[in-house]
């Protein structure tokens, strides 16, 4: 399956079917992210409910140093 | 105790510390610790997915010291704004955020417009919101009217270190305030700061001028004595200024 991922095309392995399997595979899972999916902020409490599908447009933010 | 109110938050520091530009993550903490600030800026960007595990600044903090103020910074519309206000707030850290909508990439001034959309969507959204704004009197008037939380008009551009470029309508703003009035933006020098709060601002937001100091640990320091000073000055009340000149010694009893 290939996503849009932070703006670029990314072949995900089969075994990527939901978002939480999506952070657990760049060991996000401890780490302060926020994740959008076609536009929609997902909530922490649905990681593993939701699913990724082809041709998805997926964000994954954070806080990094600003004024 | 005099305090800064912001909504349902109150601050012993008047000083806003931003958390960008530092050349490394060490000097930063030791900056933000001796600023005594308790606001600290962020922004909101991707994740660099090549490097995931980055030391990141905000993982060093203790969050229960700071109370975070997520900017909406790189926005150009509303709409970007309120979307990176979502995901800030997403992120259960906080609900205050700082909106920032610029018109214009060279001066990076504020889009008037944009910011005032974007605050009224995000105050009936329920955020605590403090408006980056231009020292424009009558649109920190409007920016009230839709109930932002503060309002933060420039002293002058964004990094530029120029201090206060219209002490005039600063004054306009501070006097009118029905909310804090906190300066951002263009702070160059602790005398800057001091400056500011003796016109009455509430508090003082500054980066650049602390992150890109030859020695930016001292210069936190120094911004703080300086916004203390001058929130001092403003509550001592200063003198009047006098044409000519009043003999601070006796002029009776002169030896003759």
């Amino acid at each position: 399956m290939i996503v849009q991922l932070n703006g670029k095309k990314v072949e995900l392995a089969e075994e990527i079917t939901t978002v939480r399997a999506l952070l657990a595979s760049y060991s996000l899972q401890e780490k302060i992210v926020v994740v959008e999916r076609n536009g929609e902020i997902i909530d922490r409490s649905a990681y593993e409910q939701t699913p990724i599908a082809d041709g998805d447009r997926i964000e994954i933010v954070h806080f990094v140093g600003g004024g | 105790m005099d305090t800064l109110k912001i909504g349902s938050y109150e601050f012993r520091s008047r000083l806003l510390l931003g958390t960008g530009k530092f050349t490394d993550l060490d000097t930063q903490g030791k900056a933000v610790e001796v600023s005594e600030a308790e606001i600290l800026t962020f922004a909101i960007r991707r994740l660099n997915l090549e490097n995931p595990q980055e030391p990141n600044f905000l993982e060093q903090l203790d969050l229960k010291k700071f109370t975070l103020l997520p900017n909406t910074a790189g926005a150009y519309t509303a709409e970007e704004a309120v979307r990176i206000a979502r995901l800030a707030k997403a992120s259960g850290l906080c609900d205050m955020i700082k909106v920032e909508v610029i018109g214009d990439p060279k001066t990076l001034l504020p889009d008037p417009i944009g910011t005032l959309e974007a605050s009224k969507i995000l105050v009936e959204e329920g955020f605590i919101v403090l408006t980056y704004t231009n020292d424009d009197p009558i649109l920190a008037r409007r920016l009230q009217e839709v109930g932002v939380h503060a309002v933060m008009p420039g002293a002058s551009p964004i990094g530029s270190g120029q201090g206060i470029v219209n002490e005039n309508n600063l004054r306009f703003i501070i006097e009118d305030a029905k909310v804090p009035i906190i300066v951002d933006a263009g702070i160059g020098s602790p005398a800057d700061c001091a400056k500011a709060m003796e016109l009455g601002a509430d508090g003082v937001l500054l980066n650049t001028a602390v992150a890109l100091a030859d020695n930016p640990v001292l210069m936190a320091e120094a911004m703080k004595l300086g916004v203390e000073a001058g929130r001092k000055g403003f509550l001592a009340g200063r003198i009047a200024k006098k044409r000519y000149a009043s003999a601070s010694s006796p002029t009776e009893g002169m030896i003759e």
